[in-house]
């Protein structure tokens, strides 16, 4: 009942919050995930290549 | 000039290619958001019957319906990779299955918080809405099955008929409000016009390309670390230069 009251009395911040923010919040995840998977793969294929050199 | 597209079908071309095109995505994208979200907030008026809140519109909609295309794009490639064995098509499916799935939940996270203020629920088992939540279901499927295959191929061909068979849940999707007699309002852009203040339109279009370009730039920059992990052992991959 309080929420009810409170998203009609804030319509824009319920959006923004609710809504846009979460949006965001989720693009920004996903590209730190890219990101890191990139990383931790071209760490990877280095170790790889190092090993491979050393024999 | 006649372009070989057929060039770009190779991982040690397309590599390289979609290295060169990600910050031209992403660059275009946050730009495109910028002026999507100042039209909507700030040009666009409030909506006769739904007041503020309607303006969940710029980001339900696009996400709804990249949600949807990224699957027929993704179901696409999973059947150029399944008929014609290329490997390039099969990690393009996988690297967009994250970003597709991650919309589908956008739109039902969003759908929700605008069918609160309106319908009094944040959720019915309305048509419209259980078939995005299938949606949903499908992609995280596809990401299961492609991850509990160790064998890369066996698992782009398994994963790949799951995308198959899963689309023909797209045209539900999009024709359950026309199917059914849904709480879910119908299509308010037709080819015989729209009823929508033009500011709403060009802030819906502005939204839709930002979270297309968007997906474009993140499924690149996926598809380029697959593309390393898969092809790790040839020899192009060890004289690159990020690999030096």
């Amino acid at each position: 009942m309080g929420l009810d009251i409170w998203m009609r009395e804030n319509p824009l911040t319920y959006i923004w919050v609710g809504s846009y923010a979460v949006a965001f919040i989720i693009f920004a995840v996903e590209i730190a995930m890219v990101i890191h998977k990139r990383k931790i793969t071209l760490q990877q294929v280095r170790l790889m290549r190092e090993a491979s050199e050393e024999e | 000039m006649a372009i070989n597209w057929f060039k770009y079908s190779a991982p040690t071309t397309f590599y390289p290619l979609a290295g060169r095109l990600i910050p031209w995505f992403a660059i275009s994208s946050a730009i495109l958001f910028a002026v999507g979200l100042y039209i909507g907030f700030v040009v666009a008026p409030a909506d006769a019957t739904q007041g503020e809140f309607y303006r969940i519109i710029f980001i339900h909609v696009p996400s709804s319906i990249i949600s949807m295309f990224l699957y027929l794009i993704m179901a696409g490639y999973a059947a150029l990779g399944l008929i014609f064995n290329t490997r390039l098509s099969s990690m393009m499916a996988s690297a967009i299955a994250p970003t597709g799935a991650l919309f589908a939940f956008i739109s039902l996270w969003t759908g929700a918080l605008w069918g609160k203020p309106m319908w009094g629920a944040w959720w019915v088992w309305d048509a419209r809405l259980t078939s995005e939540l299938i949606l949903l279901f499908l992609y995280l499927g596809f990401i299961a099955l492609h991850a509990s295959i160790d064998d890369p191929r066996r698992a782009d061909r398994a994963a790949a008929l799951l995308a198959i068979i899963g689309s023909v849940n797209v045209p539900i999707i999009y024709f359950s409000v026309k199917w059914w007699n849904t709480l879910h309002q119908g299509s308010t852009i037709k080819y015989s016009g729209t009823s929508m203040h033009i500011a709403m339109q060009q802030a819906m279009f502005t939204m839709l390309a930002a979270c297309w370009l968007y997906a474009v730039a993140v499924a690149l920059a996926r598809v380029r670390s697959i593309i390393l992990e898969r092809e790790k052992n040839t020899k192009w991959i060890t004289e690159l230069a990020e690999v030096k």
